[in-house]
């Protein structure tokens, strides 16, 4: 408890001025700053759940930290435990400013699992809007109150909540290197893979078993496929000269890579068992970081063919390359938002390197960050935030910002580096 | 024949000798198999007394000469550049000239760039200046089939600072024999 204070006042001291709120969950070696606020705010009343101390972690705790992370919750104290059984008297909070209510409970089952109630109102409307019950083991006591956060946001904001999908990303403490899975709080590490060697580039298999990545155990770049759950793992490509930039096809057949078995690093596609190479264009210049399209219809991906390093498109079948970038002379590393609308990427002007979002519709372009060395963004899956990594006091750390730039988080180690982060997909 | 029986009157005696000494001198248990085996070495190869066998002096293998041309094995490049500077032309030379005549010997070239700008996108920057130093052994005779030019990118450098002469330092091209 006290190391948890200490944590808490490191952290908002480093937050600084302008509402800067943290949140450290007791057992989290990621620390993660929020700061600013969505475009609207939602005030909401979180009861306690009945019996919720059954649980190892508490329920309502975690909802609530992931609800005030989005930016889009505010929340109205409540201090009272309602279970959803309860009468609830909706003129009560709507005078105390709540425009949504959540109450629930916590029931030990025979088979040592935790049935989870919970229940969303409109106070406004006086009527229920949402509300199941989970049968939970133990050690999913934070997968299952991320499922409730999910359905809260989902129903009061309309678009799908992200509370519990996961993020894969490398850290470098002394000489090791690990490819890290933690849920997208950070909280939750797993270590798939330790090497001595680093490792770069993780991608998500649409379906989220699967990470691709590039390794240089073989003192060079090798693209390999790591089945999460069962910890196989294969290689993919390993062709002479370097393999590299792995990406998924939506529907998880297919992997775009870079490879420079020809000389120059041109981009390649290959069944995901490494079977079926096949030479996506030819081009004078580098090309790399291949990226699909949500439809599969497109690859969008880097190529300096024109002088300086641009990112360009070009259909899955190849075809006409087109480019997509035109300000500045640097633009790298593109990701497609889930709805194909939004261009997120890293350009350099003025020797910084930041992240911008061109809205591809109207050409309309924004920045979204302050820090000079931005690298490896990814969009949230339901295409409201991303994730990128930066620089802070010199240490590797990871950003998370809103499309619209408006709220901000940043995670970071104790000790170490922390690098390539990628947001995965929807769980089924 | 009657060689022979000397010899093996010899080879007898050097080992009774051997043995004696070895008992002396206290030899620690363990060692004592190692010993035992010496003999049985000297009957078989003095089994010719007309048998030259050749000696050579110690030389080492030129690669192996912390001193020598091969024991430089890095090519830098300017900022932004991919070409093999007039600078570094003999190192290139010198290890082609190695390889040309010891075609066993492989190498992996390994290129690198300073930590500005994305990972992948310096991934096949480095690549291109390992490609720079391949071609330009290739056309002094080294086969393809002895050299791989693979990318470290911005990875693994060399010098860990955030400066001019840290940068200047990790845009370099290595050859690595295997």
């Amino acid at each position: 408890m006290r190391s948890l204070l200490k944590k808490l006042a490191l952290s908002i001291a480093l937050a600084g001025i302008g509402g800067a709120f943290v949140i450290a969950p007791a057992q989290a070696q990621l620390r993660v700053e929020v700061s600013g606020v969505g475009s609207f705010q939602i005030p909401i009343a979180i009861a306690g759940f009945a019996n919720e101390s059954l649980t190892p972690q508490q329920v309502t705790t975690i909802i609530k930290d992931d609800l005030v992370r989005s930016g889009y919750f505010r929340l109205i104290d409540t201090g009272a435990v309602i279970t959803e059984s309860s009468p609830v008297n909706f003129d009560e909070w709507k005078q105390k400013g709540a425009e949504a209510l959540v109450v629930g409970s916590v029931q030990q089952l025979a088979d040592d699992r935790y049935d989870v109630r919970y229940k969303l109102f409109d106070t406004v409307k006086s009527q229920t809007l949402s509300g199941f019950s989970v049968a939970t083991p133990p050690m999913n006591t934070r997968q299952t109150a991320h499922k409730i956060a999910d359905d809260i946001y989902e129903k009061l904001t309309g678009v799908k909540g992200m509370f519990s999908t996961r993020i894969a990303y490398v850290t470098k403490g002394g000489s090791e290197y690990r490819l890290e899975i933690a849920d997208a709080d950070g909280d939750g590490i797993k270590v798939a893979l330790r090497s001595n060697e680093p490792i770069i580039s993780p991608a998500w298999s649409a379906d989220g078993t699967k990470v691709a990545y590039v390794s240089f155990e073989a003192k060079k770049p090798v693209v390999w496929v790591q089945n999460l759950m069962t910890g196989e793992r294969r290689v993919v490509a390993n062709y002479k000269g370097s393999n590299s930039a792995p990406a998924w096809s939506p529907d998880g057949t297919r992997l775009a890579l870079a490879l420079s078995r020809d000389g120059l690093t041109q981009i390649y596609t290959v069944n995901a068992d490494g079977t079926g190479l096949r030479r996506l264009m030819n081009s004078s210049g580098i090309d790399t970081e291949p990226q699909f399209s949500a439809d599969g219809q497109f690859i969008y991906f880097l190529s300096d063919r024109g002088g300086g390093p641009q990112i360009y498109r070009i259909g899955v079948n190849g075809g006409e390359a087109k480019r997509v970038t035109f300000n500045g002379n640097y633009n790298i590393t593109p990701r497609i938002s889930p709805d194909g609308n939004t261009l997120a990427y890293i350009s350099r002007r003025d020797n910084k390197f930041q992240l911008y979002v061109l809205d591809l519709p109207t050409g309309q372009e924004q920045r979204l960050s302050d820090t000079t060395k931005d690298e490896s963004p990814s969009f949230s899956p339901n295409g409201r935030y991303i994730m990128y990594a930066t620089e802070s006091g010199r240490r590797g750390s990871l950003a998370v910002v809103s499309v619209d730039g408006k709220v901000r988080q940043k995670l970071t180690v104790q000790a170490g580096d922390i690098r390539e982060p990628t947001w995965g997909p929807f769980m089924k | 024949m009657r060689f022979t029986s000397q010899s093996k009157t010899i080879a007898m005696l050097i080992s009774s000798v051997v043995l004696m000494t070895a008992c002396a001198s206290k030899v620690p248990l363990e060692e004592k198999a190692k010993v035992e085996e010496k003999p049985v070495v000297a009957t078989t190869s003095q089994a010719d007394p007309n048998a030259v066998k050749e000696v050579k002096t110690a030389s080492v293998d030129p690669l192996d000469d912390p001193k020598g041309v091969l024991a430089k094995r890095s090519v830098y490049f300017d900022f932004d550049s991919y070409v093999v500077k007039e600078d570094y032309k003999s190192v290139v030379e010198n290890h082609s000239k190695y390889l040309t005549t010891n075609k066993a010997r492989k190498i992996l070239i390994q290129g690198n760039t300073d930590e500005r700008g994305g990972s992948e996108y310096n991934l096949a920057l480095g690549q291109k200046r390992a490609e720079a130093v391949r071609k330009s052994m290739n056309l002094l005779g080294v086969s393809d089939a002895q050299m791989e030019a693979v990318s470290l990118g911005k990875e693994k450098p060399k010098a860990t600072g955030h400066d001019e002469a840290s940068w200047a330092e990790n845009r370099r091209a290595d050859i690595v024999y295997q």
